[in-house]
C-alpha cells in the first residue's frame, strides 16, 4: 500500500506535533443519506499526540464522523488519511488493525463475557498463536495466553479495575462500563483513540477523574485522542484543539479559548441573542 | 455495596469441563456394566449409538446456535451429507480394509470433511443473513440436501465407481453393487459403528469445543454473538470467524452423521428431514444455549424418554411433549432456580464448616 505524505497546515495542531507526520488528515469529507447531507466538507487535522475535541449540538453529525473514520460508513466524498494511509474501502476491522480504536456512545460491551475477556477480545490481533496450538495447548499457547492476561490486567489497572476482572461485564456499574470500553479500545494498541461521549452519565467527580485518565493515557502510550463530548468542563479542560460541528458542517476550529469566545459557536448552542 | 454482592463471578468453566467429561465417561461405564450383567434391553442396546450420534449433533448445533448465535434449521442436511458420504466410503473400502475401526475412522474423516466443505460453501452466501432469514435459508438447505440425496444413485463394479442422478442409469457390470439407490437409500451398509467409538467421538467433540472456547478464536466468536459491531471495532474479521465456526459445526455434524449411518444396515435420505433438524435444535435449546453439558444431557434424556414412554402407546408423544414443556418451565422458574442455588450454597457452607472444625480439632 502506498503511503501518502500529508501536508500539515501548521498552527492547527499542537506545536510539539508539528515536526511529525499527521496522525489523521481528513479532507473534504462528506456523506449523504438519501438527499440529506449528513456531513459536508469536513476537514480536520490531528497531530501525533494531540487530544482533540469534536463538539456540537445534538444531531450535528459527530457520531457520523466517527463512523466514517472507522469505516462503518463509506464516505460519499472526501479523503481520510490515517498515518498516511487511505482508509477508503477498508472494513471496520481492517481500520482497527491500522490503528484506530473507538468507544461507543451507547455502550457496546460483550455483556455476557467477563471483564477480563472483554479486554482479551480487544487484544485479539496481538495474541499470536495458531489454532493447532490452541487445540493441543502447546507451551507457546500457555505462554501467549499468560502474557495476554498479564497485559490485560495491567490495562485494567489503569482504571483501578483489576479486582473486577472476573465480573460479568454487563453487571458493572455504568461508569465502570464506560471505562471498560476505553480499556478494550486501548487493548487493540491504537495510534488514534476515538471516544464517543466518554463522560456521559458520569458525575462531576468521575468526570474529573476521567480527565486525568485520558491525559495519562495520552502521555503513557503517546497516542492521539479525538473525543466527542457534551461536558464542556472536560472538553475545555483537556482538549488542545476543538472543532465545532453544526448541521454536518464545521463552523469553528481552534483552541479552547478561541472556541469559548466564538460568537458563531455560542449562537449554535444557545441561539441568537435578541437585540 | 449491595450491588457489589450481586456481581456474577465467572470462572466455573473448569469445573464444568471436568463434570461434563466425567458425566460421559460415567455414562459409558454404567452402560457397559449394565450390558455385561445382561440388564440392558435389546431396545436400549439399539439406542446406544444413536444417542452418541445425537449428542454429537447437539454439540455441533450448539456451536452454531448457542456459541455463534445464528439460528440454523438445516442441520440435518449436514448430518445427511456426512452419513451418506461415510456410508459410501465405507462400502467402497470394505473389500480392501479388514479392520473395522480403520474403516470407521476413514469414513468419519471423509464424511466430516465433505460436510465441512459444503458448510463452508453454503456459509459464504448464507451467513450474510441474520435471524429469521438465516433460519429460512438453512431450512431450505436441509430440504434441498434431502431431495438431492433422494435422487442420487451410486454404485461400483470392476470398472470403478458410477454416479447417476434422477434415474438409475448406473448400468453396473456383473457383480457390481449399488451403494446408494435413490429413494431406496443406502443398503447393505457395513455396520462398523460401536458404542465405544460413539463415546470416544463425543469426548473428542467436547474436547475440541472446550479448547476452542478457551482460545482467542472462541473469545472472538462469543464476542461476535454478544455484539458484532463492537467485535468488528476491535479488529475481529466477522465474516471469517462466522464462516470458521459454521464450517466446524458442519464438520462435526457430518461426523455425527457417519456414526449414525454406519450403525444401521440401511438408511434413507428421508430420515434426515426437517424433523431431525428440529429435534437437534430442541436438544440444544433445552440443554441451554452455549451449554455443552446441557446439550449432552438433553440429547441423552430425550432419546431415551420416548422408549421409556412406549408403554403409553398412543399417548407417547403427548407425554413426551408434556415432559418437554415441564422441563422448560422448571428450569426457567426463578423461584426454583433461587431455591436450588440456596441449597447449593448451604451445602458448600456446611462443608467448609466441617473442614474448619476438623482442622480446629487437630490443632
Amino acid at each position: 500500500m502506498e503511503r501518502l505524505v500529508p501536508t500539515p497546515s501548521l498552527g492547527v495542531i499542537p506545536e510539539r506535533d508539528s515536526g511529525k507526520p499527521l496522525i489523521l488528515d481528513i479532507h473534504g469529507l462528506g456523506i449523504d443519506f438519501g438527499g440529506l447531507h449528513a456531513v459536508e466538507d469536513f476537514t480536520l487535522l490531528i497531530g501525533h499526540t494531540e487530544i482533540a475535541g469534536l463538539i456540537g449540538p445534538n444531531g450535528a453529525g459527530k457520531t457520523t464522523v466517527f463512523n466514517l473514520i472507522t469505516s462503518v460508513y463509506q464516505p460519499t466524498r472526501g479523503v481520510i488519511l490515517f498515518d498516511g494511509y487511505d482508509t477508503r474501502g477498508k472494513r471496520p476491522d481492517e481500520v482497527c488493525r491500522m490503528g484506530i480504536a473507538r468507544t461507543f456512545q451507547n455502550i457496546r460491551l460483550f455483556k455476557d463475557m467477563s471483564v477480563l475477556d472483554n479486554v482479551l477480545v480487544g487484544m485479539h490481533n496481538h495474541v499470536q498463536y495458531s489454532m493447532l496450538s490452541a487445540f493441543l495447548h502447546t507451551p507457546s499457547y500457555h505462554r501467549k495466553e499468560k502474557e495476554a492476561r498479564d497485559k490485560a490486567m495491567e490495562l485494567l489497572s489503569l482504571f483501578d479495575m483489576q479486582h473486577m476482572a472476573k465480573w460479568q461485564a454487563g453487571s458493572l456499574p455504568y461508569g465502570a462500563q464506560r471505562r471498560l470500553e476505553i480499556v478494550r479500545a486501548l487493548a487493540t494498541e491504537p495510534k488514534l483513540l476515538l471516544l464517543d461521549e466518554p463522560a456521559a452519565g458520569m458525575n462531576p467527580a468521575e468526570t474529573a477523574e476521567l480527565m486525568q485518565n485520558i491525559r495519562s493515557i495520552r502521555d503513557r502510550f503517546g497516542i492521539a485522542i479525538l473525543l466527542i463530548e457534551h461536558d464542556m468542563s472536560l472538553v475545555m479542560g483537556i482538549c488542545e484543539g476543538i472543532a465545532v460541528l453544526n448541521y454536518g458542517k464545521i463552523i469553528a476550529k481552534g483552541s479552547p479559548e478561541q472556541i469559548r469566545n466564538n460568537p458563531t459557536v455560542i449562537e449554535a448552542y444557545l441561539g441568537k441573542q435578541e437585540a | 455495596m449491595e450491588q457489589m454482592k450481586k456481581k456474577l463471578h465467572l470462572g466455573k468453566t473448569n469445573r464444568e469441563k471436568v463434570t461434563t467429561f466425567g458425566l460421559v465417561i460415567a455414562l459409558y461405564v454404567f452402560v457397559e456394566i449394565l450390558q455385561r450383567t445382561g440388564n440392558l434391553s435389546n431396545l436400549m442396546r439399539g439406542q446406544l449409538v444413536p444417542i452418541c450420534a445425537y449428542m454429537i449433533m447437539a454439540l455441533s448445533l450448539n456451536l452454531t446456535v448457542g456459541i455463534l448465535g445464528e439460528l440454523s434449521l438445516g442441520h440435518a442436511g449436514f448430518v445427511s451429507i456426512g452419513a451418506f458420504t461415510g456410508v459410501t466410503v465405507a462400502s467402497l473400502l470394505r473389500p480392501v480394509v479388514s479392520q473395522n475401526w480403520i474403516l470407521f475412522v476413514i469414513a468419519l474423516v471423509a464424511g466430516g470433511t465433505l460436510a465441512g466443505i459444503v458448510g463452508f460453501l453454503i456459509g459464504i452466501p448464507v451467513l450474510r443473513l441474520r435471524g429469521d432469514y438465516l433460519a429460512i435459508v438453512t431450512l431450505a438447505f436441509g430440504e434441498i440436501v434431502k431431495s438431492l440425496v433422494n435422487n442420487l444413485y451410486i454404485g461400483f463394479d470392476q470398472n470403478g465407481i458410477h454416479f447417476a442422478f434422477l434415474h438409475d442409469t448406473l448400468n453396473l457390470a456383473e457383480g457390481g453393487k449399488k451403494i446408494i439407490a435413490g429413494p431406496m437409500g443406502a443398503t447393505t451398509i457395513p455396520k462398523v459403528s460401536t458404542f465405544l467409538a460413539g463415546v470416544l467421538l463425543v469426548l473428542f467433540c467436547l474436547y475440541f469445543l472446550y479448547r476452542l472456547l478457551g482460545s482467542k478464536m472462541g473469545r472472538a466468536i462469543k464476542a461476535m454473538r454478544d455484539n458484532s459491531i463492537a467485535a468488528e471495532s476491535v479488529g475481529i474479521n466477522i465474516t471469517r470467524y462466522k464462516l470458521t465456526a459454521f464450517t466446524m459445526s458442519a464438520f462435526m455434524a457430518g461426523m455425527g452423521g457417519v456414526l449414525f449411518g454406519l450403525n444401521y444396515s440401511s438408511i434413507i435420505a428421508g430420515k434426515f428431514n426437517v424433523d431431525l433438524s428440529i429435534l437437534i435444535l430442541v436438544f440444544v435449546v433445552l440443554g441451554g444455549l452455549g451449554n455443552l453439558r446441557g446439550s449432552i444431557i438433553a440429547a441423552g434424556v430425550l432419546t431415551v424418554l420416548p422408549e421409556l414412554l412406549r408403554s403409553l402407546r398412543d399417548y407417547r408423544m403427548l407425554a413426551y411433549s408434556i415432559v418437554l414443556i415441564a422441563i422448560m418451565l422448571i428450569t426457567n422458574n426463578q423461584i426454583l432456580v433461587q431455591w436450588w442455588t440456596q441449597r447449593k450454597k448451604d451445602l458448600k457452607n456446611m462443608f467448609t464448616r466441617l473442614r474448619k472444625s476438623g482442622q480446629g480439632g487437630e490443632g
